[in-house]
């Protein structure tokens, strides 16, 4: 199988079929959290899919230059969330300075998303299912798009149901994971695609 | 008043502040984990130890880290924690490990531990920030047992592993699949908010 058709289906694979959020139960409480709106729902995805791809390639290049040579993989979670944590302030202070624009828009964001499990998440899949570099890279971009996916279409959903009239004991959080289960049923559709 | 604060202190995390029910934090876990009664467990257990742990060490430093590194500060301390439970769950009991598999390191961003460090531990002494973690703890161990109870019973027609309706039964797969845990989580959430909203009328 060529590089291309390879990476084609890994990016097919984590947008739909193995949808981070609706799929794997990773990124919950930022897609419960920030869906309210869908301008919102868009920064975030867009500074998840940012942070996500850098810190892919990062945490790779950590894990095989550093941990691995240094047979210290069992520190694999603290160095990885340090990178990420790391990164985060770094790519909001690089932001600041290259794009005010950008940084507005994203800026309540950003630092959100150190705790954004999927990013921790996606690192630490790409080193189980041992990935190279290039796959890591698109593994990371893949997993951001669904997820950015998800939470898009999830917010559009939201501003909908606010003109509904809601029983009380159902407002806010559990209407909004029953909608997100129906949601998981839909993406369900796509198992078996890859 | 003294003994009262600590009673308080907890039993807060079960019912009054429970973190899954009423905060809504540390939502990943819960849906992923709760398929079986036995993983829920396993990963209440887990992620009780690392808050229990993590809020005595924050509490034992919490004079001594500047205020401007403290959240790396926590996630450090709380790291160190998760690596341990990582590396013991992976000696003793490995299926439960495998079962559990990426959600063990994921821990460390779980929010309600990070939020139990920042708005509890970090301002309380050592014995009261150890009540907090273990009333936390057990309130999200309950809850993930609960979605886990229906889930499992619903989806697998099994609790704790033990068949319960016998070969018959044809269990509704769909609820150990994502679908059945959002859907279980919303409904159970929407029941407390119910039984909240009651005894608060019934306060009054």
């Amino acid at each position: 199988m060529s590089e291309f058709v390879k990476i084609l289906l890994l990016l097919v694979s984590t947008i739909l079929v193995n949808n981070y959020v609706l799929g794997r139960f990773l990124g919950i409480c930022p897609f419960l959290g920030v869906s309210k709106r869908v301008e919102t729902a868009v920064g975030m995805g867009m500074a998840v899919t940012f942070v996500m791809a850098i810190a892919s390639v990062i945490t790779y290049l950590v894990q095989y230059l550093i941990l691995v040579p240094l047979k210290m993989e069992f520190l694999q979670t603290i160095a990885f969330i340090l990178v990420i944590a790391a990164l985060v302030q770094l790519v909001e202070m690089v932001i600041q300075k290259m794009s005010p624009t950008l940084y507005e828009a994203l800026g309540v964001y950003l630092p959100l998303i150190t705790t954004n499990c999927a990013v921790l998440g996606v690192a630490i899949i790409n080193i189980t299912e041992g990935y190279n570099l290039l796959e890591t890279l698109f593994s990371g971009i893949g997993a951001a798009v669904g997820f950015t996916l998800a939470i898009v279409l999830f917010a559009g959903i939201r501003e909908r149901m606010e003109m509904t009239d809601i029983p009380p004991a159902f407002q806010d959080f559990p209407i909004a994971l029953v909608t997100a289960g129906l949601m998981a049923m839909a993406f369900l559709g796509f198992a078996g695609l890859v | 008043m003294e003994k009262n604060k600590t009673l308080q202190t907890l039993t807060n995390g079960i019912w009054r502040e429970n973190p899954i029910f009423k905060l809504v934090l540390g939502t990943c876990p819960t849906i992923a984990v709760t398929t079986s009664v036995e993983n829920g467990i396993g990963m209440g257990l887990a992620a009780t130890f690392v808050l229990v742990a993590s809020n005595v060490v924050i509490a034992l430093l919490r004079n001594f880290i500047p205020d401007k590194v403290r959240i790396p500060a926590f996630i450090v301390v709380i790291a160190t924690f998760v690596t341990i439970v990582q590396l013991l769950m992976e000696a003793f009991v490995p299926a439960l490990y495998s079962a559990l598999g990426l959600f063990i390191p994921l821990i460390v961003v779980n929010c309600i531990i990070l939020g139990r460090a920042e708005s509890f531990a970090s301002k309380n002494p050592v014995l009261l920030s150890m009540l907090d973690g273990i009333g936390m703890g057990l309130g999200f161990t309950l809850s993930l047992l609960m979605i886990s109870t229906v889930r499992e019973i619903l989806g697998n027609g099994t609790f704790l592993g033990i068949s319960l309706f016998g070969a018959n039964f044809q269990p509704a797969i769909m609820m150990i699949l994502a679908p059945g845990g959002f859907l279980t989580f919303g409904i159970l959430m929407a029941l407390t908010k119910k039984i909240s909203q009651k005894s608060a009328k019934a306060g009054k």
